[in-house]
Order: structure tokens, then sequence, then C-alpha cells
């Protein structure tokens, strides 16, 4: 058989997994309205609300750069968790999973074309509305420079290392996990630091946010926006974060398809 | 030198919460036969097959596909094998030519166009290729999922009631499909069945579970004359129902 193979890993079954979920975005336009309606609407309001601030001068005069900022990367973090997610799900609601698990395609493999599957479908779900913050709030983020690179990898590694978790729990719990599966990354918001800064949460939960690299990523963007610095030392320890939550995340994927198959799960993930 | 079985059980045991499903059972499937597993409902199928695809760890004892063990190297006979169940859709939403792409590619299918073109041909698949696997009727399905399970010419092909749910017209049609492809790749098919008809007409073998061991083996007529019955199906009942043979 001819596949393009890296020890145990094949970068035509890859495509093959990324391919089977593009078609299904290509075949339903209303995936993609959907896709792109949320983090649309989501950022209107936020827009508003900060035109709102700076029209009545509050003294934020960085409002515009601080809310919208954060919203365009909690955003980032969401579409990246969600792109994965909602991939596997997808597996689930069209009972595939049995010819999946019995193809060649290796688990890695799965989780490789899930996070090819999620670049896709943020850069589609988010494009368009960053791209619309330009004309109608004066604001791209494309002026946080090139730190912004480092925000979206940071984002996206976490998202899928989550994703990978929540995926592991589907294989454990199915369907029944589904709800979990959509709002499980909404439980860091309140100590991701987003809106506000990690110092704005009680001493004891201090510790908690700054063990997400997402911490370090919005703490980065107000250093930009605030003080006009760029701190490379939370870009790094955003990305060393990350480096151990991907490797938690592939680690209990795998250990929970063991058990699953040890259990007889995979018959009933059907 | 023996060809290396194409499906083998050594001790395959599998309990779930300390009851066994499968327990110890033993059994070769030479190559380029035809075999069906028979059985009421619990008499361990489901289970014995999932261990021979490599979903389900064994308890304990080895089932082996083209001598790998399914257990700790099944990635080395997933890509020679394939299956087909009427209990596991493909997705709906895409058409029949692009889940054959996707399962192709998954495979890694040479010159797969051809490939599905030739099944398009062999399966009558042709009209249908451009629509979503959800719109087509029940025998236009098992016909598409018929196509992914021969999208890699797999050497042994396992199927779950191939013809389950399909009208005596087509279910015969599709018995006529794998019965050509199984004599002219020489490909090995394990399959469980209710439909006593299609075993008896299909099979050169005929291994019968009852709860989760094998009761009895052998091709059907030999099983037909052993019990002293009319039919398969007489037999059937007769192991079900826990009668002693003639």
């Amino acid at each position: 058989m001819n596949t393009t193979r890296v020890y145990g890993f094949s970068f035509t079954r890859v495509y093959a997994m990324a391919l089977r979920y593009l078609y299904l975005l290509r075949r339903s336009p209303m995936r993609i309205i959907e896709l792109i309606y949320w983090p649309f609407m989501n950022l209107a309001v936020w827009g508003f609300i900060t035109a709102y601030l700076r029209s009545n001068t509050f003294g934020i005069t960085q409002a515009a750069g601080l809310f919208l900022g954060a919203v365009v990367l909690w955003e980032i973090l969401i579409r990246s968790n969600l792109g994965m997610t909602v991939a596997f799900v997808e597996e689930f609601f069209s009972r595939n999973l049995g010819h999946l698990f019995i193809s060649p395609l290796r688990p890695h493999e799965l989780l490789v074309g899930c996070v090819v599957t999620s670049l896709v479908r943020t850069i589609v779900s988010l494009l368009p509305a960053i791209l619309g913050l330009v004309p109608l709030f004066g604001y791209s983020i494309f002026d946080l420079g090139a730190p912004l690179i480092a925000f979206y990898l940071i984002l996206s590694m976490f998202g899928w290392a989550f994703g990978m978790f929540i995926m592991a729990i589907l294989i454990r719990w199915g369907l029944a996990a589904e709800a979990f599966a959509w709002a499980a990354m909404f439980a860091i918001m309140p100590i991701a630091g987003v809106y506000y800064p990690i110092a704005a949460l009680p001493d004891w939960l201090q510790p908690v946010a700054w063990a997400l690299p997402s911490a370090y990523v919005f703490e980065g963007m107000r250093a930009i926006v605030l003080e006009g610095v760029v701190r490379s030392d939370y870009l790094w320890r955003g990305l060393a974060l990350d480096g151990v939550y991907l490797a938690l995340g592939i680690a209990i994927f795998q250990w929970t398809f063991h058990i699953a198959r040890k259990r007889g799960l995979l018959l009933n993930a059907n | 030198m023996d060809q290396v079985p194409a499906l083998e059980a050594r001790g395959l045991t599998k309990h779930f919460d300390q009851v066994p499903a499968v327990n110890e059972i033993s059994f070769a499937v030479p190559q380029g036969s035809i075999v069906a597993l028979l059985g009421g409902n619990g008499a361990g199928k489901t289970t014995t097959i999932s261990m021979l695809l490599g979903l389900l760890l064994p308890t304990s004892g080895t089932a082996r596909v083209l001598g790998h063990d399914m257990a700790t190297e099944r990635f080395k006979a997933l890509p020679v094998m394939n299956f087909s169940s009427p209990y596991v859709d493909l997705p709906g939403e895409l058409t029949v030519t692009e889940n054959l792409k996707v399962y192709g590619r998954l495979y890694g299918v040479p010159a797969l166009t051809a490939r599905i073109e030739e099944l398009a041909a062999l399966l009558q698949l042709n009209d249908v290729l451009k629509r979503r696997v959800r719109e087509l009727s029940a025998g236009q399905k098992t016909r598409v999922a018929l196509a992914k399970a021969l999208i890699n010419a797999p050497k042994v092909l396992i199927l779950d009631e191939p013809t389950a749910s399909l009208d005596p017209d087509t279910g015969d049609w599709v018995r006529g499909v794998l019965s050509e492809y199984a004599l002219s790749s020489q490909a090995t098919i394990f399959f469980a069945s209710h439909n006593m008809l299609e075993v008896e007409r299909m099979c050169d073998d005929i291994l019968m579970m009852k709860a989760g061991k094998i009761h009895d083996r052998g091709a059907p007529k030999d099983l037909i004359q052993k019990y002293g019955r009319a039919s398969l199906e007489e037999v059937f009942l007769h192991i079900a129902r826990g009668e002693a043979a003639a």
C-alpha cells in the first residue's frame, strides 16, 4: 500500500481525516455560517461596548485594544478547542467510529487530523470577524505585531491539548458527555485573565491561573497595549506550558483509548 | 510449509466484570475460505469479532489475523483486512465518492480513482456516486458499505450480518458479489449471520457458538447430517435450545 509513512505515522491518513471534515464543511453552508456567526456577534457586541466606553471618556483610552484584543484571543482559544472536539463529536453522530477504529488510522493520526481540521475551522471562523473589526471599529488585532503569532500558537496548542482531554472523555462516556464537550473550555474563562489581570483574582487562585498557558497570552497582550512592552518571558512560559499540556493531552487520550479497548467501550461508541 | 491461518483464536477469553462473554475458544480459519459464525443473541459472536478486529482486548488468549496478534500488532493486519456491519454507518453528509476517497486514503489504496470506478461498476453505484449517503435507500447504503469494505481489496473480510434489513433480492445479489469476490481474489470471508439460508449457500465451514464457547464446527451439510435435521435452521434451533446431538 502506498502511504507516506514516518515511524508509524502516515501523512496520507492524516490528510484523509482532514479531508473527511473539510468535505463535511464544504457540503454544509449552514455549518460555515454558524462558524462565522458566533465570533462575529461576540466581537460586534464588544466592539459597541468599547466604542461606548471611548465616547463617554471613562478614562479607558486603550479600551478598544484591551477588550477587542481579549475577545479575539479568547475566540482563538475557543475555536481551536471546538474545532477539534466538534470534529470528533461528528463521528459519534454519524456512527462512523467503528469504521475508523478498524482502519489503519492510528489514534495519534486521528488527533493530528483533528488538529489540522481545527486550524482550518479557526481561520474560516475568525478571519471574517477579525477583518470586519477594522472598518467597523477601527481596530486591528494585527497591531499587536509579531507577538500575535506566538499568542496564536500558545492559545491554539492549549485549545488542542484541552480538546484531546475532551475527546478522551467522549470515548469514555460517549455522547452523554456531549454537553461537556461544548462547555468545558468556558470553565477556565474566569481564571484565564481574559478581561481582567490575574492580579485581580484572589491570592489562592492566582497560581492556578498562572498554571494555564492562556494567562501568559492575556497578560502579554495587556503589557503590549498598556505599556508598549513585549514580554518574551511570558511567551516562552506559555509555550513551555503548552508542551506539558499537549504531552498530557496525548497521554490521556492514548490511555483512555487503551482502557476503551479493554472494556469494550469502542463497541458502544456508535 | 503450511499457510498461516487467515484468522486464529487460541484460548480466546473475554470477561466483562468477571462474567465470561467468550470462554477459551480456539479455532483457525484457513486463507481463502468462507466461514460463518452462528449463535443466538448473547452467544459471544460480536465479542469474538471485536477481538479479531482489534477493537477489544482479550482477558486471556490470542486473536490473530494473518499471524498478527490483534492485541499488540493490529496495525500490521488492518491494512489488508476490512469490515462491514449494518450497525456502523458511513458519514451521511458526505457523498459516496467522498466517503470512498476518505477510506481509500486511510487504507493507502494506490490508483484510488480507478479503484472507485471499478467498485462502482461492480456494485452498480455509478448513479449514486455524487449523492449523499444519508439520501440513499437501505439497499444502496449496503452496497456503499460493501464498496468501502472492498476498497483495499482485503485479504480478510469480516462482516456482521451482511444482508440484515435487505429485501431477498438485494440480499441474494450481495451474497453473489461476496462469493464472487472470495473466489476471484482468494480472500477469506468471516461473517456472523442469523440468516441460515445465506450461511448454507455461502459457507465452507460454520462455527456454532453458544454461551461464549464454540459448541460445534463443520460444513453445513455435515452439521445437518450430524444432527439428523432437515435444514441448518433446525440445527441452529436444536443447539440454541440446548438439545444434544443425535
